[in-house]
């Protein structure tokens, strides 16, 4: 156990890196300025996404998870927010020091995004073939026709009945998982490296949200778009990710195969997510319920983060070497990194 | 810890025994809430929107019944309906052995006190120029039941019964987190020694790690106050954790009603199998080859389909299904189920 200090080192799984790397986020800070002080909502944050994967990033609100993947996409209003440092890497180019009128090229094009609440990301006064078409235009020079043409398509794609029809119609017109599957048709219609998806089923009913999902795993196969999955839901996280990455607080604090981040969390807070779900599969087959485990405590303000480790006041395992200072990455395996003091010490069973 | 509780339980309310646990503290039958809905502009004709279309269900003293649906489905607004927040159209529901339907807003204030409610959202269901001790106390000044100091002191056991630190009461809402904000609801609706507290969506807006502290609270809680709960939500594994029995709805009617086991392990309608098999589970080994797919969305209550409503959906329906509503029949083991095919 002594040796495991060794070990530590800043590196984040070399062997995965072989699969082309399309996108790389290298210690990006985004800061905002508020009334109460300096907010550091991510914070010396890195991870990246190979070409075709799916790669969830999980957290609960605040953590930074959104956040980071606005940054992304240069999506933060400046002012209050700030991309303090860092890089951002798409196919090896840094998108901090592109101009604006470059980003314009790459967004929607190159990566795109989808939201949670397709309603407020639909603009209620176009058709959906307006919407759609829009971009098409835009990105890839077609013409009015052949964007329609191209539009009706995409939808027949995401598996829209009746698209020709619903190309003249609004998006009040549509249903939630309607309105999803639009938002998507749009955001692979320039078919995108990557699409981030934040939250993308969080607003649906589960059995939309198991149409939505199946819909996403499909596409990608098809298309081989690279997924950001952000989400809360650990559930999700586990159908349709390969890799994850944990935020807490505005940093990683865990990356894993998403079989080793189920199946061998080594951060407190990881292992604690996973126990506070209630499962489906478990508990109505115990004949009274056990407690669920809980995480003591709330998640510390942003303005007051604490000296050592963020979670170190919520940890059951927290001791003096916790609370002075912040852990460094601890590589377990290649591909799997906690940011804990004891992530060798520590074995949880989720 | 004793010394804390608010008062003793009333569950038995009229000088009931153990025996008495026979008769359900909540029966509601053939409940109906329909909205009219004023089609188009120049139209006489009022259209009506049956938001919970005849249920019908009881909860025992100390039980927790789940109500799960999707959006739109009718949970939220039969949960209103019970405590008569929203009238309801048609029914009888009898609370404690009384029926509450004909009363009058005074009469009906007794009833009020022994059935609370708990919200989703802890940001818009607290007053925000209140603060935490007025809202917990608040029963307490309506009900007349104490003042002054002995207010005071009764508000800070319940604050500490529920797990937040008595010297936070003279906070404003907005200075908790949401799930401290969860506590205070919480602790709000135990002020007036409830018999039932309907819970609707009470952790839905709650972090996952959060969610989990209010899932154990609640249940703490109705150990020890031998409370019963109307457990609405739309997430499965939480409702599942919680309740005894559950009752799954589409589109305004009970589809399905058995306790939590038997829900889980062989479930008779079709809806209630699709649902399950929707969830996602948190676990990359757990094998998935059950999942149903359901196409299209759940139609709109304002145009339901004739027949069973799930029939547009269902990957089972046959001509008969398209006509004839299913009526909810007992099956074996108090195991209710509304489909012509299973």
């Amino acid at each position: 156990m002594e040796n495991s200090n060794a070990a530590r080192t800043d590196n984040s799984g070399e062997t995965l890196r072989q699969s082309e790397c399309v996108l790389s986020l290298e210690d990006l800070k985004t800061h905002f300025i508020t009334r109460e002080g300096l907010v550091k909502a991510v914070d010396e944050v890195s991870y990246h996404l190979d070409r075709g994967e799916t790669l969830g990033v999980v957290g609960e609100s605040g953590c930074g998870k959104s956040v980071a993947a606005l940054s992304i996409l240069r999506l933060i209003p400046q002012p209050p927010g700030k991309i303090a440092g860092g890089k951002i890497l798409f196919k090896g180019r840094n998108i901090l020091s592109l101009a604006e009128r470059e980003m314009q090229a790459l967004r929607g094009n190159d990566i795109s995004m989808i939201f949670q609440e397709p309603m407020t990301s639909l603009n209620p006064v176009l058709t959906i073939g307006q919407q759609i078409s829009e971009s098409i235009r835009l990105h890839m020079g077609y013409s009015r026709k052949d964007a329609l043409d191209r539009a009706a398509e995409m939808l027949t794609l995401v598996k829209i009945p009746e698209p020709l029809r619903r190309l003249r119609e609004y998006p009040h017109h549509l249903s939630g998982g309607m309105r999803q599957r639009v938002m998507i048709a749009m955001a692979l219609s320039c078919e995108p490296l990557v699409l981030i998806a934040d939250e993308p089923t969080t607003a649906l009913d589960v059995t939309i949200q198991a149409q939505i999902l199946e819909l996403m795993v499909e596409l990608k196969e098809k298309l081989g778009t690279a997924i950001l999955m952000i989400t809360h839901d650990l559930g999700v996280i586990a159908e349709t990710a390969r890799r994850v990455v944990v935020m807490y607080a505005g940093r990683v604090v865990e990356e894993a195969p998403v079989d080793m981040l189920f199946g061998d969390p080594r951060h407190p807070y990881t292992m604690g997510l996973l126990a506070s779900v209630p499962r489906l599969d478990r508990s109505a087959l115990a004949a009274r319920p056990a407690r669920l485990s809980e995480i003591k405590g709330i998640v510390p303000s942003l303005h007051e983060l604490p000296k050592g480790c963020f979670f170190a006041p919520r940890c059951p395992h927290a001791d003096a070497r916790c609370h002075s200072g912040y852990p460094l990455w601890d590589q377990i395996r290649p591909g799997h990194k906690v940011a804990c003091w004891y992530s060798r010490q520590i074995k949880g069973e989720a | 810890m004793s010394q804390h509780a608010p008062q003793e339980p009333q569950s038995q309310a009229s000088g009931g025994t153990a025996e008495e646990s026979a008769r359900p503290l909540l029966e509601v039958t053939d409940l109906v809430k329909s909205f009219p809905l004023q089609k188009g502009l120049f139209s006489r004709r009022e259209t009506l929107v049956k938001a919970v279309d005849g249920i019908s269900l009881y909860i025992q003293p100390g039980e927790t019944l789940g109500l799960v649906g999707e959006s739109g489905c009718g949970k939220s607004t039969a949960g209103k309906s019970i405590l008569r927040l929203i009238e309801p159209t048609s029914g009888s529901i009898r609370f404690e052995g009384s029926e509450i339907t004909g009363l009058s807003r005074t009469e009906m204030r007794r009833y009020r006190q022994r059935m609370q409610i708990i919200f989703q959202d802890p940001y818009s269901s607290l007053n925000p120029r209140m603060t935490a001790e007025a809202i917990v106390g608040e029963p307490f000044v309506i009900n007349g039941t104490s003042r002054g100091r002995e207010r005071q002191q009764r508000v800070a056991s319940l604050f500490e019964r529920v797990g937040l630190r008595p010297d936070t009461m003279g906070k404003y809402p907005h200075e908790f987190s949401g799930g401290q904000r969860q506590r205070i609801g919480i602790a709000r609706a135990l002020a007036s020694m409830p018999g039932l507290i309907i819970c609707d969506e009470p952790v839905s807006a709650l972090d996952v790690s959060i969610q989990a502290q209010v899932i154990n609270l609640l249940m703490d809680l109705q150990a020890e106050y031998r409370m019963s709960y109307l457990f609405i939500a739309h997430d499965l594994a939480v409702v599942e954790h919680i309740s005894d029995r559950i009752a799954v709805m589409y589109l305004g009617r009970i589809v399905e009603l058995t306790d939590k086991r038997t829900l889980f392990t062989n479930p008779l309608h079709p809806y209630t199998e699709a649902l399950l098999s929707a969830v996602p589970i948190p676990d990359p080994a757990a094998g998935r080859e059950r999942r149903i797919i359901l196409r299209g969305d759940v139609p709109s209550p304002i145009d339901p389909p004739p027949g069973c409503h799930f029939s547009t959906r269902c990957p089972e329906a046959t001509g008969v299904c398209r006509v004839e509503t299913p009526v909810l029949t007992e099956r074996f083991g108090g195991h209710q189920v509304a489909c012509h095919l299973r």
